[in-house]
């Protein structure tokens, strides 16, 4: 199978996602500190999903996969992110 | 009668013979002689609960013990009978036999599936009778009480955390199934609906049960830990709870009512002798209903404190989500029109089931409205939607598909009058029962209330006459389909003249379902 195939990541890449990971976090954590109302909630939720996608991106490796794979998680994360938006029709409108 | 999977040598010669066994027959069987025990327990404490109400004031029941009868009859209806009943029994044992597959396509999975529904079940029922006693709730758990309840709530909940995965696999298992295992010249608009329904279930098992999941395990740790996400004393918020419990919960009666939708129409175009009419409408209406259900949990809290758009936009969604419904139910009644009918058990429980499932959905519509809601919230009127739509509707679909296919599954026929006469006896106590709900609560009688007002007493003592007759009717149906299991009439392979693939093999299935894999030249409804 393709996907088999042994991709090369060099160390470099890893080292950068893994610091990218670090500033989100610290991002997060002072956001909510500031205590800026609805965007305390929003900024983190957005920086959670961007950490997810890191992750899933170039240490676990879907960037290397194919379109079909890509596609299929997909699925599940609007599925997320439509129903957080609805949630959120209630909870920023209260 | 041939060799079938029954009498074919297998492994063990035990017990081990079915539960170790990996045959998605006898899975299904496994799931189905589990799913109809607890389903007669809970009927039983339903049958409690109505003697209860012939009269007002503490009598042989205090309020705490109604509390709790009504929340294990609830959890136990809900999460061990309906949302796994028809694709864990009928599903596991039927999908690969008309799909012309010799198994699912991960059998071992299939059965750890089974045994977490079992474990799912040991936590709950375990939960009443140890720690601080039953779970007083309500099936919907829903906090600030449920956090401080000194009842078991958390062994509760962590069985209905079990189940969900036990649901969860299930939908994979069927998913990938449905997508790699279709017998040769199975392209997609070649499988029969059934099918179609079980795929757009799979997905809404798999997309939407880690939600109940992780909301779950959250009131565990509120209630344990005090991490403050629900309670308001703490910063939490309690509407954050009820939105959680019904991005699932509302999904999971899509998840009840698709495959019951699937067997109506397997069965009608069987017994009208003529082809089912719109058969994509159907299909994809299927995917809609999935599709769209997703978007309507905001319905069941119009009154608890959401905000105004949020109330509007939910309230919009529900109406829309009516439509493929009504596209399903139009297509089925025309599929019937100048059909030459077969009257016999499937098809009577199928015309039941199109009766009341009628009346459970046109009710929704009217708790859709925001203003009629605000009314009838917490009233028996929502009691009695939600039986007409789940056992009026999911229940005697389960039934019909039972009659349906109990020839396959057994190899002999039951008693085709007692059938009958039983299905007669259910839709009369049914509605005997569930109507006067309708009244009561439109009047004012709140749900979850072991008390009434004297004015409520004749509408209550008719409803709980009911029960009498609807469990002399179940009881007479169980009666005639365990005792034929042995004592019916032996049954040829194709008794009702099917032609999708299950039919083609012979009445029980061999243990790999076909001597020679099918292959598949046309629709599965030519007639
Ligand atoms: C077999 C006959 C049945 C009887 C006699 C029966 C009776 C009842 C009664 C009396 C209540 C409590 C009403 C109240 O005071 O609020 C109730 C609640 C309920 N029933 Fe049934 N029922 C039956 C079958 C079913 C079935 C088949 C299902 C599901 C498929 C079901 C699901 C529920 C649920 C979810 C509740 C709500 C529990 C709660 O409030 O937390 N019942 N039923």
């Amino acid at each position: 199978m393709e996907s088999e195939q042994h991709f090369v990541v060099t160390n470099k890449t890893f080292i950068s996602v893994w610091a990218a990971l670090v500033a989100l976090t610290v991002i997060t954590v002072l956001v909510a500190q500031a205590h800026k109302g609805n965007t305390s909630v929003l900024v983190p939720l957005v920086i959670a999903t961007t950490k997810a996608s890191l992750v899933l991106w170039y240490f676990m490796h879907l960037k290397y996969e194919k379109k079909l794979f890509k596609l299929m998680l997909l699925v599940p994360i609007i599925t997320l992110l439509v129903i957080l938006g609805l949630t959120f029709l209630d909870i920023w409108f209260r | 009668m041939e060799s079938n999977f029954y009498t074919e040598p297998t492994k063990y010669n035990d017990l081990r013979k079915w539960v170790c066994s990996t045959d998605h027959k006898r899975i299904g069987l496994l799931y189905m002689a589990s799913i109809f025990i607890f389903f007669l327990v809970a009927m039983m404490i339903g049958v409690v609960m109505k003697l209860k109400m012939l009269s007002a004031g503490t009598t042989f029941i205090s309020a705490r013990t109604y509390n709790s009868l009504f929340t294990v009859h609830g959890v136990i209806m809900i999460f061990l009978f309906i949302i796994p009943g028809i694709p864990a029994a009928l599903g596991n044992f039927i999908l690969p036999l008309q799909l012309g597959a010799k198994d699912v396509a991960f059998p071992r999975l299939n059965l750890y599936s089974w045994y977490f529904y079992i474990a799912g079940a040991v936590c709950a029922l375990t939960s009443l009778f140890t720690g601080g006693g039953a779970p007083d709730t309500g099936w919907t758990f829903y906090v600030p009480y449920s956090v401080t309840t000194g009842t078991n709530v958390s062994l509760a909940v962590f069985g209905a955390f079990l189940l969900g995965m036990s649901s969860t696999l299930t939908g994979l298992n069927f998913l990938t199934t449905i997508h790699r295992m279709r017998a040769p010249g199975m392209g997609w608009f070649r499988m029969p609906l059934f099918i179609w329904s079980l795929y757009a279930t799979g997905w809404v098992q798999l997309l939407a049960t880690p939600i109940i999941a992780i909301t779950l395990v959250l009131v565990i740790l509120e209630r344990l830990f005090n991490v403050g996400i629900f309670d308001p004393s703490r910063g939490g918020d309690p509407i954050l709870f009820e939105h959680m419990f019904w991005i699932y919960s509302h999904p999971a009666v899509y998840i009840m009512i698709l495959p019951a939708m699937g067997i109506v129409s397997e069965i009608i175009p069987v017994f009208a002798r003529r082809t089912i009419f719109g058969y994509k409408a159907i299909a994809f209406s299927s995917l809609a209903i999935a599709l769209v259900g997703y978007l309507v949990w905001g319905h069941h809290m119009f009154t608890s404190g959401m905000s105004d758009t949020a109330r509007v936009i939910f309230s919009l969604l529900t109406f829309i989500v009516a439509v493929p419904s009504g596209v399903k139910v139009f297509n089925w009644v025309a599929s019937l029109y100048k059909g030459s009918s077969v009257i016999s058990a499937p098809l009577i429980f199928v015309m039941a089931f199109i009766f009341l499932f009628s009346i459970g959905g046109l009710t929704g519509l009217f708790q859709g409205a925001l203003n009629i809601d605000m009314h009838i919230h917490g009233t028996y009127f929502i009691v009695a939607h939600f039986h007409y739509v789940m056992f009026g509707g999911t229940g005697f679909a389960f039934f019909a598909g039972l009659h349906y296919w109990y020839p396959k599954i057994f190899g002999r026929m039951y008693n085709e009058k007692i059938a009958r006469y039983a299905c007669g006896l259910m839709l009369i106590g049914f509605n005997v029962l569930y109507f006067p709900m309708f009244i009561l609560g439109w009047q004012g009688m709140p749900r979850r209330y072991y008390d009434y007002p004297a004015q409520f007493q004749a509408l209550q003592r008719l409803s709980s006459v009911g029960s009498w007759i609807l469990v002399a009717g179940i009881l007479l149906m169980f009666h005639n389909l365990v005792k034929s299991i042995r004592k019916g009439t032996p049954a040829s392979s194709n008794p009702w003249g099917g032609k999708t693939l299950e039919w083609q093999t012979t009445s029980p299935p061999p243990t790999e379902n076909f001597v020679e894999i099918p292959v598949v030249t046309s629709g599965p409804y030519n007639y």
